[in-house]
């Protein structure tokens, strides 16, 4: 392995993530970026949010940035980490352990049936196709036929079931750090998957999938293989999630919850190693803070047409996001890559309109 | 005609064309002489059709293409097609959904289109006009693709392939009107059928593997059959 | 069978306003490529823009019918434009950019709502309408309410018009080639772009006629109404294939009619379920939508 090679693949993460490891027992402030401490619980609350977060857009990040797959129903998979280790534990009175376990095969086997069943078709189809699957989720969250999910009221978390170091304030730090863990552990897995040699399948579909068969090789089985493993660590995440917010709602059933995701990813910087993961925390921590912001005195002097939408974190973040597709397709990461295609520029083949869903031919 | 000096209409130079993967014209270079038929001839996939779409500028090309003095490869495509150049292209892609008649008012360019040129030469589409264009003939399809380039005044014709997949008598109908037209404008010929190409054209472009390799008057190149072996049989596939 | 009969017609009437929907956004995609998730937009713009007008220019009026008829109106008017500069600015530049395209529309769906919901709060608005419309009429039993036969009207007379447009005006032979074969509308010489802003500003009114009718049948207007629509206006859109009126027309029917009765003899939220698992299987089984042989062969 050469040295740039060990610094960039082992080094520089290792680094990045022993720092934050230290953030619970860092006894500073930075007031400019957050109301109290860094190590207080709310702040670490905060913090867990925006490493899940990145953790979860790296997950996305792994179909879309590097397969080229565009999919909008990733929620449905976070959701079922959500939902189903929460109702096993609080309703079924499952252990902590056999609802995470269940819930992680549950994720994996109907990521294998709806992925095998959507990828009949691609492009634009594709994304519409884990729309429809994911809102039939949503509705079926929201209808609760069998009393499962609880609907609009959603479902708190049974706490003497959790593991007793995920259970109270105090504790908070002990979610940062799984929060952290889960992110490196997608990271690090990503990272492994992606330079495997079906890895580099996933990135030659991105580039140009016609190639890919021409050259004997299946687009489907690879594709599949991608989308399986994003779904079921998104899953992962999800169990996160409720561990992290002690419960289940309908908020990560919303179609919104997906293409935060989205912006995520391409405000951070598609395909590439940091990217989704920068954008992650970022986007979590402008959703979060943004509102403070909003009803600070600064903004509340200004005059209404500009405070409005200033105090509307979604606007500012759909914003920058529209900016970025237009003048930044490879995203925060790709400023520091002038030049080399990146980020969306690589992403062209994956919604030509003749991948199913047939539209007009593409001139020049 | 062709004994007399003519002026050069249509001036392709260093003509690149990238499709996917594959370098598809290597610098390709030549002229068009005003008036009559020029035939564009090759081997199947050696960058024919890619030619005359790269002048139309509907694939993306590197390279220059010179109409009289204006530089055609700064223009989008709808305005290299409204400088009088017209189009018949492979397949004819004449719009199905749309009948006869809508077809050619779509075509429509000139202040006075030319319907009594057209209908004179194709009675048929004239009783045919309110037919759904899907429900021609080939051969009628192509009669009609060619009436909506006759439809108005053009400097220079590009034909693609007009008598592929047409029966024998069809095919002498197609270099019929081709002749006709010829009388009018200034025609670029892309054309397998060396009979047709013998009866139309004064002059022969032969590209390979995306470059010119041969240029001169179209009876030359017919007149000696062991060259049209090696250039154009099918026997060598790129 | 009264009941049926009711869940007939608010199944006409709901359709109504997915055709409304559809239509443009099948026009939209099937001459540009560009699926256009911002159509949400436009239909806020019009169910807003009523309400704004009615509630603050138009409040003077003595006759509600007309109060609600001009900001109706003007709301159209609104959506219109909105709806050409979103393509002169967004979608144009970013010419066959499809991902980016697409991607576009999703941010501007998302900062939009985010912006009314800003301006307007989260809390629905009503706008005063024709006490007519609040009443019902009686069929073998069924009481309809009046709201019904007005977007049935509207739908019926939208489709005329969309008809009429595309089989007797230039710019309508234009799109219905560019549906077909847009290179080759290019290779006739006409600049196939303008089109492409004609055809959002269509999108445009009728999805803003979408939004007003919707505030007339859901009693108010809410900053994720368009959003909801547009899921089933999607569902619509591609299982009636692309470019196609009369396609999106019929399958607006089937959905609204299979979710009503779904809905309703099956259980709540049933209905919703199986028409966007219709949605996957229309898909998964025929790719074009069920009338994309209705727009003719392609190569």
């Amino acid at each position: 392995m050469t040295r740039r090679a060990l610094l960039s693949d082992w080094l520089v993460p290792l680094a990045v993530f022993g720092v934050l490891a230290l953030v619970p027992a860092a006894h500073i402030s930075i007031p400019k970026l957050f109301d109290q401490p860094v190590a207080s619980p709310g702040t670490l609350q905060l913090l867990a949010a925006c490493l899940l977060f990145g953790g979860l857009a790296l997950t996305y990040d792994l179909q879309f940035g590097f397969t080229g797959l565009l999919s909008f129903g990733h929620a449905l998979y976070i959701a079922i980490g959500v939902y189903l280790s929460n109702v096993a534990i609080t309703d079924w009175h499952w252990s902590f352990w056999q609802a995470v376990l269940f819930t992680m095969a549950v994720a994996f086997v109907l990521a294998n049936v709806l992925g095998f069943v959507s990828m009949r078709v691609g492009g634009i189809a594709f994304a519409m196709v884990t729309l429809a699957f994911a809102q039939a989720g949503a509705v079926l969250a929201l209808k609760d036929p069998h009393h499962w999910t609880h609907g609009e009221e959603g479902l708190g978390a049974d706490y003497t079931k959790l593991p007793k170091a995920f259970v109270g304030i105090l504790n908070t730090k002990n979610l940062y750090w799984l929060a952290l863990a889960f992110l490196a552990f997608v990271f690090f897995v990503v990272r492994w998957a992606v330079e495997s040699s079906p890895g580099r399948v996933w990135q030659a579909i991105r580039e140009n999938e016609q190639r890919v068969e021409v050259l004997g090789m299946r687009p489907h089985v690879y594709k599949l293989q991608s989308f399986v493993l994003s779904s079921t660590l998104a899953a992962a995440g999800g169990v996160v999630y409720m561990l992290l917010y002690s419960g289940s709602t309908l908020a990560v059933t919303a179609p919104n919850f997906t293409l935060s995701l989205l912006l995520m990813v391409v405000i951070g910087g598609a395909g590439s190693r940091w990217g989704a993961v920068l954008g992650g925390i970022l986007y979590t921590y402008l959703n979060d803070r943004l509102v403070a912001v909003g009803s600070s005195s600064a903004v509340g002097g200004l005059p209404a047409a500009l405070r409005t939408p200033l105090e509307q974190p979604l606007f500012l973040l759909g914003a920058i996001f529209i900016l970025i597709v237009f003048f930044l397709p490879g995203g925060l990461v790709g400023i520091a890559s002038r030049g080399r295609p990146v980020g969306l520029r690589r992403l062209q083949e994956a919604i030509r309109p003749e991948h199913g869903l047939t539209a007009p031919q593409e001139d020049a | 005609m062709s004994a007399t000096a003519t002026r050069t209409l249509l001036s392709v130079r260093d003509l690149h064309v990238l499709l996917g993967q594959s370098h598809v014209l290597q610098g390709v270079s030549f002229d068009v002489p005003e008036g009559g038929v020029t035939a564009l001839l090759g081997r199947n996939g050696v960058g024919k059709t890619t030619t005359l779409r790269a002048i139309l500028g509907l694939v993306g090309r590197r390279g220059s293409v010179r109409l009289a003095d204006e530089e055609l490869t700064l223009l989008p495509t709808h305005r290299i097609v409204q400088r009088s150049v017209g189009y018949v292209p492979e397949d004819r892609d004449v719009f199905t959904g749309l009948t006869v008649a809508e077809n050619l008012r779509l075509a429509e360019r000139d202040a006075e289109p030319r319907y009594d040129l057209v209908y004179d030469l194709f009675p048929d589409l004239e009783a045919r006009a309110a037919q759904r264009a899907g429900t021609l003939s080939g051969g009628q399809q192509q009669m009609l693709a060619i009436a909506r380039a006759l439809l108005n005044h053009n400097r220079v014709l590009l034909v693609d392939e007009p008598t592929k997949g047409l029966a024998p008598s069809l095919v002498a109908e197609v270099a019929d009107v081709l002749e006709r037209l010829a009388q009018l404008t200034t025609v670029l010929l892309v054309e397998q059928n060396l009979g047709v190409v013998r009866r139309l054209a004064q002059r022969a472009i032969v590209l390979d593997q995306g470059r010119v390799v041969h240029t001169s008057e179209a009876r030359e190149l017919l007149e000696r059959p062991e060259l049209v072996r090696r250039l154009l049989s099918v026997g060598h596939a790129a | 069978m009264s009941t049926f009969i009711l869940l007939t017609i608010t199944g006409f009437g709901l359709g109504a306003m997915y055709f409304l929907i559809a239509s443009g956004l099948s026009l939209i995609y099937g001459l540009m490529g560009v699926l256009n998730f911002a159509h949400g937009a436009f239909i806020s713009v019009g169910s807003y823009g009523t309400w704004w007008f009615s509630a603050h220019v138009f409040d003077g009026i003595h006759s509600i019918l007309l109060q609600w008829l001009l900001s109706s109106l003007v709301g159209l008017g609104l959506g219109a434009v909105f709806a050409g500069l979103v393509e002169l600015v967004l979608i144009r530049p970013l010419y066959t950019r499809h991902m980016e395209q697409v991607l576009v529309t999703v941010g501007l769906s998302i900062a939009f709502v985010a912006l009314i919901q800003g301006i307007w709060g989260t809390d629905p608005k009503t706008f005063p309408v024709p006490p007519w419309l609040h009443e019902t009429t009686t069929i073998a039993g069924a009481h309809i309410p009046n709201d019904r036969w007005i977007e049935i009207a509207t739908a019926a007379v939208v489709l005329c018009l969309l008809r009429l447009f595309l089989r007797r005006t230039r710019y309508g032979l234009i799109i219905r080639a560019g549906v077909e074969n847009r290179a080759m509308v290019q290779a006739l010489g006409i600049d196939v772009r303008r089109a492409f802003t004609v055809v959002f500003a269509i999108g445009g009114v009728a999805a803003a006629v979408a939004g007003v009718l919707s505030g007339v049948y859901f009693n108010d207007v809410s900053p994720d109404q368009g959003t909801n629509l547009l899921i089933f206006a999607f569902i619509v859109v591609v299982i009636g294939g692309l470019g196609s009126i009369g396609g999106s027309a019929a399958a607006a029917t089937v959905v609204a009619l299979t979710q009503q009765y779904t809905n309703y003899y099956a259980s709540s939220g049933v209905g919703d379920m199986v028409v966007v698992l219709l949605l996957g299987l229309v898909l998964l089984a025929r790719p074009r939508g069920l009338a994309g042989a209705v727009v003719g062969a392609r190569a």
